[in-house]
């Protein structure tokens, strides 16, 4: 084995650790990163843009910042961020061809600038479904972004990149968004540790739209650690973004070793297990089992909340995109286009009546959350599917695939709560499945401590896959 | 199920109202998606909100 292949083990956390204390260069890190992603990702597509000439700049940029004196808890640490992020210099795909046409970035994504002055190292754009409108990582222009646990298989999207390249060890953290279970969906397939913050915590300013209303960025990593180290680094005010909100930010890294104690939790029963497969249902209850919640709860009305966030997804996605489905129909990814197409025909009232309902929804969890801390819930149905997978049986009903992937995240993205998503193994499974951490709004903080707090007992784990070695 | 919702005609009618350019090809699946949006709405607009429920827009002058 290399030692580029040793060092895609480390976590970002160890990473940051070895290059601050000169036991590896951040230069060493990056080129090995790129090795990496040289070796491995022509197997399942993750990368579509490499940006080795700025890795090589940027790390030696940390390496002698470090020799200055410089405090960067970042230190080295590659990252990759879906294709929807401003990179500068780069188009800002967001997975289309049309926006191929599109002048070059001129300035980082405000999160990509975060991460690159705490030492972290970009190493380039990510695949991901068309404008995010997708759960399959499946991409008519791009093709397939494929699960590194099984090359056979769907890395679950839209922040397909971000799950497959995570997931094989290219970086030890991303970059997604997460409007309906964008983070949730490819960290449950991929077998990673995804946050999606609540909604209005970070900027989005520097990113390609989906939907305004529902829009997310968070980060997918391979420990919960990593993902709060990056996290308190991605927080903090950004006056160009206008839907950020007005909140103060967490220092969450060294709230971990809390665990649980003091958090009560509940497993959410009704609509959040008729429909999903019994692995789920086992992987739920290994969790519920080793937090010792036995409470059952009801959220009333998630089928609801579910076809809410669908009707204002495809209305504002499809407004947002008015101009382009009329001109260029053609050369969208003919899954989004007939979505965006009816999208732009849906009435008026039904859309107001979803967003009022939205007040509804939060009203009615707060109550919930007055008297729990954490609720457990499958992140998918199933793990994750063959590729090219067009129905699924779920309750004994058949339904198409792609729009069913996501029936258990779109309720708790709806009204904006934050959510780690948990990779579970069952014993002598093949594939893992994610289980949603979700905590009342502004308390990632409670969802990264029971995260920490699962992997530290070997509940949940995020190994690093090898694609080389399986496929189906 | 929406039992009244006419998908196909609707979307023939928005297509000219909207000046959207539908591919025959494409336009099965544009009804189902249709469909399938209605349904959603259908869900929704049975569901009794009271008066005083408003929508939450993030809008500060």
């Amino acid at each position: 084995m290399s030692a580029s292949q040793d060092l895609k083990k480390m976590t970002a956390a160890e990473t940051a650790s070895a290059v601050r204390g000169g036991a590896v260069s951040a230069l060493e890190i990056a080129r090995a990163s790129l090795a990496e992603i040289d070796r491995i990702n022509p197997h399942i597509n993750a990368f579509t843009d490499v940006t080795a000439e700025r890795a090589l700049c940027d790390a030696s940029a940390v390496d002698k910042a470090l020799a200055d004196g410089a405090d960067l808890p970042l230190a080295g640490v590659p990252f990759a961020v879906k294709n929807l992020f401003d990179i500068d210099g780069l188009v800002t795909r967001a997975g289309s061809k049309i926006n191929l046409d599109n002048s070059p970035a001129r300035d980082d994504a405000t999160l990509v600038r975060k991460l690159t002055d705490a030492g972290g190292v970009l190493m380039g754009g990510l695949h991901m479904g068309e404008f995010a409108y997708d759960f399959t990582g499946e991409n008519a222009h791009d093709g397939n972004c494929l699960n590194p646990h099984d090359t056979g298989r769907m890395s679950g999207g839209s922040s397909s990149g971000c799950g497959s390249a995570t997931a094989a060890g290219l970086v030890p953290v991303s970059l997604g968004s997460d409007t309906n279970g964008s983070i949730r969906v490819p960290a449950s397939f991929c077998g990673l540790y995804g946050l999606k913050p609540t909604y209005g915590r970070l900027s989005r300013h520097g990113t390609f739209p989906f939907v305004g209303s529902l829009d997310h960025l968070g980060p997918l990593a391979r420990s919960p650690e990593d993902l709060a180290l990056v996290f308190d680094v991605l927080q903090g005010d950004d006056p160009a973004d206008p839907a950020q909100a007005d909140c103060a930010a967490l220092q969450t890294l060294g709230d971990l070793d809390k665990g649980v104690a003091g958090l009560r939790v509940a497993v959410a029963g009704g609509y959040f297990r008729d429909r999903a497969e019994p692995e789920v249902l086992a992987a739920v209850d290994k969790v519920a089992a080793a937090l010792e919640a036995s409470a059952e709860i009801d959220i009333p009305e998630a089928a609801r909340a579910r076809a809410a966030a669908y009707v204002i997804t495809t209305t504002e996605g499809s407004n947002f995109h008015l101009g382009r489905i009329r001109t260029r129909p053609q050369d969208y990814d003919p899954e989004t286009r007939d979505r965006f197409l009816s999208g732009a025909m849906v009435p008026g009232v039904w859309v107001q009546q979803a967003q009022r309902f939205r007040s509804w929804f939060r009203s009615m969890m707060h109550g919930i959350f007055e008297h729990v801390d954490i609720i457990l819930a499958p992140a998918t149905p199933f793990p994750a599917l063959p590729s090219g997978t067009k129905n699924v049986t779920l309750g004994g009903e058949t339904l198409p695939a792609r729009p069913n992937i996501g029936i258990f995240t779109q309720p708790i993205s709806f009204i904006g709560l934050p959510v780690v998503s948990v990779p579970v193994w069952l014993d002598g499974a093949a594939l893992p499945v994610g289980v949603q951490v979700i905590a009342p709004a502004w308390r990632e903080n409670f969802a990264l401590r029971v995260a920490h707090q699962l992997a530290s007992d070997g509940i949940t784990a995020a190994p690093v896959a090898d694609p080389l070695a399986t496929s189906s | 199920m929406n039992e009244t919702f006419d998908a196909e005609a609707h979307v023939a009618l928005m297509e000219k109202t909207m000046g959207l350019k539908i591919e025959e090809e494409w336009r099965p699946s544009v009804v189902a998606n249709m469909s399938a949006t209605a349904n959603a709405a259908d869900l929704l607009m049975s569901f009794p909100l009271d008066d005083d429920v408003e929508a939450a827009p993030v809008f500060l002058p």
